[in-house]
């Protein structure tokens, strides 16, 4: 942790990518080639590092920044490298993008952003977000979400987003100028929308129990995994111990004494083997948290498709009642009760101008009301009709992302297989020479 | 204490406190042969050498180099157990089968039941015959970790395993396997048994070795030679390390199972999973059978651990302590002889009688220092091969079970790579 000075920086990434981090920023460009921004300019997150400074409330706080590189791609054309630009931006300027984007494109599945907290872990160590590998991992995900919004056909187009990558200073004011906050849907209207909802389009009713169905599913199987992750971690580093009782053996016995002790070699380097196969488990872990956090933004789509639905029956709703009202002033009679009607008969008429000038408010109103009946009817229409395609764009990558991720789960078992067999074999070998 | 001779037609219901009475029964050519064959250096009683028990042992060839199966004329195996049900109680026999061209059994295959209590006997009788030679561990009465039930098929199986290793370690054993009470476990029907059972050392007999073996305890040993306390030594840090592979082994065991409950509840996971998707719903099918198989091939990897190398440590860890009994045996022989010694240096002492006695505890002695040391070498050699072996066995499980997820592994890959469009199969590297 750093300490007291007020802007100790203190280097903890590097700016190599591994080999799995090249591997899945190639993924990630091959999903969606031929989209605007990437092809225009490479981005990446390439380091961490941890600062200290006052907050809000004046108080010390540690925290991270990363640093966000993007170079123009049409240089490299010409043979040069030209170096790339860069600014820093700590995780809640990642999460005001994210939040712009949801309130901006609200019938688009937004990309999510690695957690917040370390959930799911099966090593108590890594719950700690200071934790160097925490950092890295968040260091990918954040990478791999912009690179999963400059992908994306339309949402790479944004402005904001653009100045998120390009202008360090002032980028937070900008996005609170356009006012995306008001533009929010409070959650009890969302909520109100769910239940009352007569005629929501039958398809985004399945997609959502479908993202319900993904979060449990993945949910339970990160659980699952990480206590299995866990138990596999206790196996290996217990044969360690033969190593150690090995050596010890191997001191009183004559004969003996070699076998035991390069056995006992080579089952050290089966202890130690376990933290490389682990930490590609949790890569693995990744990518499924990734559709986990997708399933909330799907599901938000399909939210916000019964809250328009929601606005249109509402604003039908009102029209009716209104030329209701309207029927019974012109024609006199009451068709329905109404609280009015019943004071009007118990009270006595109205005058006749003031039947007048109600029947000239109701045309009014009627004809707002239509007017805005047909505008939240074009708006539901056109919020289905990009809905559906980038639902259909998401069911796409979904499926590709996650055929991939189960590949290279199943490479990463071979290998740990291959290991197996290679340590013991080289054990029974020593083991044969006792 | 005495030990019978390895001699076929000596009874061995009764024993003689006197050794020399045995040598009557010796060939002189045959000491001759023997004493040539003696290359031990430096001891100063050569002369008694040639009619001492202690000579006969070499003639059955404590060598270095490992006994050729070819020479070996005794089979016998320990297999079918079954449940006998008494009025009184209920127990289970094994079936003991003999195969040999032994000229001293009467004939070459035999087929008896025996009990966990006659293996019990037996091992009693041959260590009350030779204190100080070595006889392998039997399994203990109770496994008390786990609790495991008496009756349990697991439990009796581990059982039956360690009973079979206990009785081939005594055919193997040149001596132990030519003695009247083994004949007899493998030949008697179970009448013949009991009787002969019954001819044991007297009570008293053995009270009153018990009371001169604490009296010498207590007395303690004044120049015990090096090479023992060497052996001692040895044996302490071995006792250390046996026991610390056990464990190091049980607690493997322990955490794969608990490995096996998670691995198992990954398999309805996935299948679940594939229930809500479409064109995943395949590969995830796919995982959730390769998951499956692994479970298998893992269950099966820890029963190999459990009912292989467990087992053979844990009896490794009991020959700890059967080591220490023997040196210790080996300890009172001497003190017994120390102090008859100091004995004659009394002022009112019987010296002739002493002396006699002394002789006697002399030669008691070097044979027991001689038996000791030669079967230490055998045991040595014996403990070599089988933790060798078991080892060895486990490393190659060990393989085998990776071998085996690596297929299902790389199928599935396969399976994968070819059916989705436009990728590339890529070498597995």
């Amino acid at each position: 942790m750093a300490d007291s000075g007020s802007e100790d920086i203190a280097v903890i990434g590097n700016t190599d990518l591994t080999p799995s981090e090249s591997e899945n920023n190639i993924k990630n460009t091959m999903v969606e080639k031929g989209t605007n921004l990437l092809k225009r300019m490479e981005i990446s997150v390439a380091e961490a590092e941890k600062r200290t400074g006052k907050n809000a409330v004046n108080m010390q706080e540690t925290y991270t920044v990363y640093l966000v590189e993007t170079r123009a791609l049409d240089a490299t054309s010409e043979g040069t490298t030209p170096v790339p630009d860069s600014l820093w931006r700590r995780y809640s300027e990642f999460e005001l993008l994210k939040n712009y984007l949801l309130v901006t494109y609200p019938f688009l599945v937004v990309p999510p952003l690695p957690e917040k907290r370390a959930e799911f872990v099966w090593h108590k160590l890594s719950a700690d977000n200071m934790d160097p590998d925490f950092v890295e991992r968040r260091r990918v995900g954040l990478e791999n979400f912009l690179l999963r919004v400059a992908s994306h056909p339309a949402l790479s187009n944004d402005k904001i987003f653009y100045s998120f990558l390009t202008e360090e200073n002032g980028w937070k004011e900008t996005v609170f100028e356009t006012g995306f906050q008001a533009k929010a849907d409070s959650r009890l209207k969302a909520l109100n929308a769910t239940f009352r909802v007569k005629n929501a389009d039958k398809r985004f009713a399945d997609m959502k129990h479908y993202g319900d169905e993904l979060q449990s599913v993945i949910s339970q199987l990160l659980r699952v995994r990480a206590r299995a992750a866990d138990r596999l971690y206790g196996v290996y580093k217990v044969h360690g111990n033969y190593g150690r009782v090995f050596s010890e053996w191997s001191a009183i016995e004559k004969e003996m004494g070699d076998g035991l002790q390069s056995a006992g070699h080579h089952m050290d380097a089966y202890a130690a083997s376990v933290d490389d196969i682990l930490e590609e488990e949790e890569h693995y872990a990744d990518q499924l948290k990734e559709y986990l956090f997708y399933a909330d933004a799907f599901r938000a789509v399909c939210r916000k498709h019964e809250l328009t639905q929601y606005e249109l029956e509402m604003a039908g709703q009102d029209l009716t009642s209104k030329k209701q009202q309207q029927e019974e002033l012109a024609t006199g009679t009451v068709r329905t009760f109404s609280l009015k009607g019943m004071t009007s008969k118990l009270f006595g008429q109205e005058t006749p101008e003031q039947r007048e000038a109600k029947l000239k408010m109701l045309e009014t109103q009627i004809e707002e009301g239509e007017e805005l009946v047909k505008e939240r009817n074009a708006e539901c229409e056109e919020f289905v009709k990009s809905a559906w395609v980038d639902i259909e764009r998401f069911k796409e990558q979904k499926d590709h992302d996650l055929r991939e991720a189960l590949i290279s789960y199943a490479i990463m078992q071979i290998s740990m297989c291959k290991k197996g067999i290679q340590v013991w074999n080289n054990a029974k070998e020593c083991f044969s020479k006792m | 204490m005495s030990g019978t001779i390895v001699d076929n037609n000596a009874s061995s219901l009764s024993i003689p406190t006197d050794i020399a009475g045995h040598m009557l029964d010796l060939d002189d050519d045959d000491d001759l042969e023997v004493f040539s064959k003696d290359t031990r250096e430096g001891s100063s009683f050569n002369a008694s050498m040639q009619t001492s028990p202690g000579s006969m042992i070499n003639q059955y060839k404590f060598e270095e180099e490992e006994e050729d199966i070819d020479t070996k004329d005794i089979f016998v195996t320990v297999d079918d157990p079954e449940s006998y049900v008494t009025a009184i109680e209920t127990f289970i026999t094994y079936r003991v089968v003999t195969k040999t061209t032994r000229s001293e059994f009467d004939s070459s295959e035999f087929e008896v039941r025996r009990r966990y209590q006659d293996f019990l006997w037996l091992k009693a009788r041959l260590e009350e015959a030779h204190p100080t030679l070595i006889v392998h561990p039997l399994p203990e009465k109770f496994v008390m970790k786990g609790m495991v039930e008496r009756f349990n098929e697991d439990f009796i199986e581990t059982r039956r395993r360690a009973l079979n290793r206990f009785l081939n370690r005594i055919a193997d054993h040149p001596i132990f396997s030519s003695t009247e009470d083994f004949k007899i476990f493998l030949t008697a029907d179970v009448g013949a048994l009991t009787s002969h059972k019954k001819q044991g050392p007297g009570f008293l007999s053995r009270m009153g070795e018990s009371v001169r073996g604490l009296a010498a305890t207590v007395r303690g040993v004044r120049n015990r030679p090096e090479e023992f306390t060497a052996m001692q030594e040895y044996v302490e840090a071995f006792g250390q390390h046996i026991s610390s592979l056990d464990k190091v082994t049980q607690r493997i065991v322990r955490e794969q199972k608990e490995y096996l409950e998670d691995l198992k509840e990954c398999v309805p996971t996935y299948t679940l999973w594939s229930n809500s998707e479409e064109e995943l719903a395949e590969p995830l099918r796919g995982m959730a059978s390769c998951l499956e198989r692994c479970y298998k091939e893992t269950e099966e990897q820890v029963k190999e651990l459990n009912d292989n190398l467990n087992p053979t440590l844990h009896e490794y860890v009991l020959c700890t302590e059967t080591l220490k009994t023997v040196l210790r045996r080996r300890d009172i022989i001497q003190a017994e002889f120390e102090a008859k010694t100091e004995a004659l240096l009394a002022k009112h002492a019987d010296r002739e009688a002493i002396r006699e006695d002394l002789y006697k505890m002399e030669d008691r002695l070097e044979w027991a220092n001689n038996a000791l040391k030669s079967d230490w070498t055998r045991w040595k050699k014996v403990m070599r091969t089988d933790l060798r072996s078991a080892f060895m066995d486990t490393a190659e499980k060990n393989v085998n079970y990776y071998e085996k997820c690596l297929a299902v592994w790389e199928t599935f890959l396969l399976s994968q790579r070819t059916d989705a469009e436009g990728t590339q199969v890529l070498d597995s590297s």
